[in-house]
């Protein structure tokens, strides 16, 4: 089963082990605008959920993520 | 008031009587702000405009300082992303100075904005350009930048057209065929649009009858206008190729990026109330408060807050047509963009002594 850090490392194509909560989007080059949107698609696709504009913007770091991705699951 | 309450403002249901003063007070404290964090932007006004800064007015910067100069009220350390115009009438190009806050609110207000038109809900996206123009890292171009913006709005972002700009029919068939009964965005910049997406519809014979798709397009008029194509015309033949869909034009710039000028069903752009639109004379530069009559176009903005660039002085033409009685019942005021201004038509801000 993926986890959202399985997600994380692949949609930015990054090691598993730099995939921590408090990664922050735009601190590594790899986590920009661009892989933003490819990474909120293979979330949405995993998921399989649609976020509002609101929480891909809010969508700032990966502890956040976990909180907004629990959101669309309840 | 602050931006957490500015946020909260209706995009286009305040009357210009309501929006006035709060506008005012809030502009006046971000040049303030400006003043105290911008060295050049304190010379600047120290310089040029001494007497109007006492007399707590906001004088407007020629948007072209921005190509020789990098403004900024931020620390280098806070520097995120320098933005850059696309240039299309000199080698220089603007360059932006953004920091986190500033772009994370520039995105939440294009998001109020485009939401007013778009409805709430993400929507599928056809982007005409390739997918490569929004590659480059660090330092984005115009069109990156206004592409990376309304992505936001879209899901399963579809690009239709080739790298070398050939258009990608497949792609295109494919995307239509997969939601023909939902509601799409289509974006991609003005000039784009006609010459490598319609044109070439048009010369395929190929028509679509769509009808729930709402096309955003953008970037001026200035290569249209060379070959006679009016907003009109333009309109018109794209609704030709697809179908009776809605079509919006919008007015922006990388210098004042998330405040967008939306085109409504009447043919006009609106002003969102986070943003303001002066017109001044070519003569003089002096404000025309009369309505209808063409001018310099000024826009005011109070998301410009890593760099100076609150108040500029566009180099395009405009006439406001009125103020909180358009047909399509939007507050505030609306207008329309007749062009760029000749170099010769006026002297920049910076050698002139109103």
């Amino acid at each position: 089963m993926k986890t959202i850090n399985d997600i994380f490392a692949e949609s930015l194509d990054i090691p598993l082990a730099d995939v921590t909560d408090d990664l922050s989007y735009q601190a590594i080059a790899q986590w920009d605008s661009t892989a933003h949107m490819v990474l909120i698609g293979a979330i949405e696709n995993h998921y399989d959920i649609m976020m509002d504009t609101d929480d891909i913007i809010d969508m700032s770091s990966v502890a956040k993520a976990k909180k907004i991705i629990k959101k669309y699951q309840q | 008031m602050n931006w957490d309450e500015l946020i909260t403002l209706p995009v286009y249901r305040l009357t210009t009587k309501q929006k006035s003063p709060l506008f005012k007070k809030a502009l006046q404290n971000l040049a303030q702000y400006h003043f105290e964090n911008s060295e050049d932007y304190r010379s600047i006004i120290q310089f040029l405009y001494p007497a109007q800064w006492l007399n707590k007015e906001v004088p407007p910067l020629a948007v072209s300082l921005f190509k020789h100069h990098l403004l900024k009220s931020i620390a280098n350390d806070d520097v995120f992303k320098i933005t850059t115009s696309s240039g299309t009438t000199s080698q220089h190009v603007s360059r932006i100075v953004l920091d986190k806050i500033n772009i994370v609110r520039q995105q939440k207000i294009l998001s109020k904005i485009m939401q007013q038109w778009l409805g709430p809900k993400r929507l599928p996206m056809l982007i005409i350009d390739h997918a490569n123009v929004i590659k480059d890292k660090f330092s984005y171009s115009a069109r990156g930048v206004g592409i990376q913006g309304l992505s936001l709005f879209g899901y399963d972002h579809t690009y239709a057209l080739h790298e070398d700009m050939s258009i990608n029919m497949a792609a295109i068939s494919q995307f239509f065929e997969t939601y023909k009964n939902q509601h799409i965005i289509i974006f991609g910049f003005t000039f784009i649009i006609w010459q490598y997406f319609i044109e070439v519809l048009k010369k395929h014979e190929k028509h679509f009858k769509l009808n729930n798709v709402t096309l955003f397009h953008s970037g001026g008029w200035k290569k249209l206008q060379a070959l006679a194509v009016s907003n009109k015309t333009f309109t018109a033949q794209i609704k030709a190729q697809l179908g009776q869909i809605s079509v919006h034009n919008f007015y922006a710039m990388v210098e004042q990026t998330g405040t967008i000028y939306v085109e409504c069903d009447a043919g006009y752009l609106h002003c969102p109330v986070w943003s303001d639109v002066i017109i001044r004379s070519k003569k003089d530069l002096s404000v025309i408060e009369e309505l209808g009559v063409e001018g310099v176009i000024q826009v005011n903005s109070l998301l410009a807050t890593s760099y100076p660039g609150h108040a500029l002085l566009t180099e395009d033409l405009g006439v406001i047509f009125g103020e909180d009685n358009c047909n399509c019942g939007l507050k505030g005021k609306y207008f329309q963009v007749n062009g760029r201004l000749k170099k010769a038509q006026v002297r920049g801000c910076s050698d002139t002594q109103s």
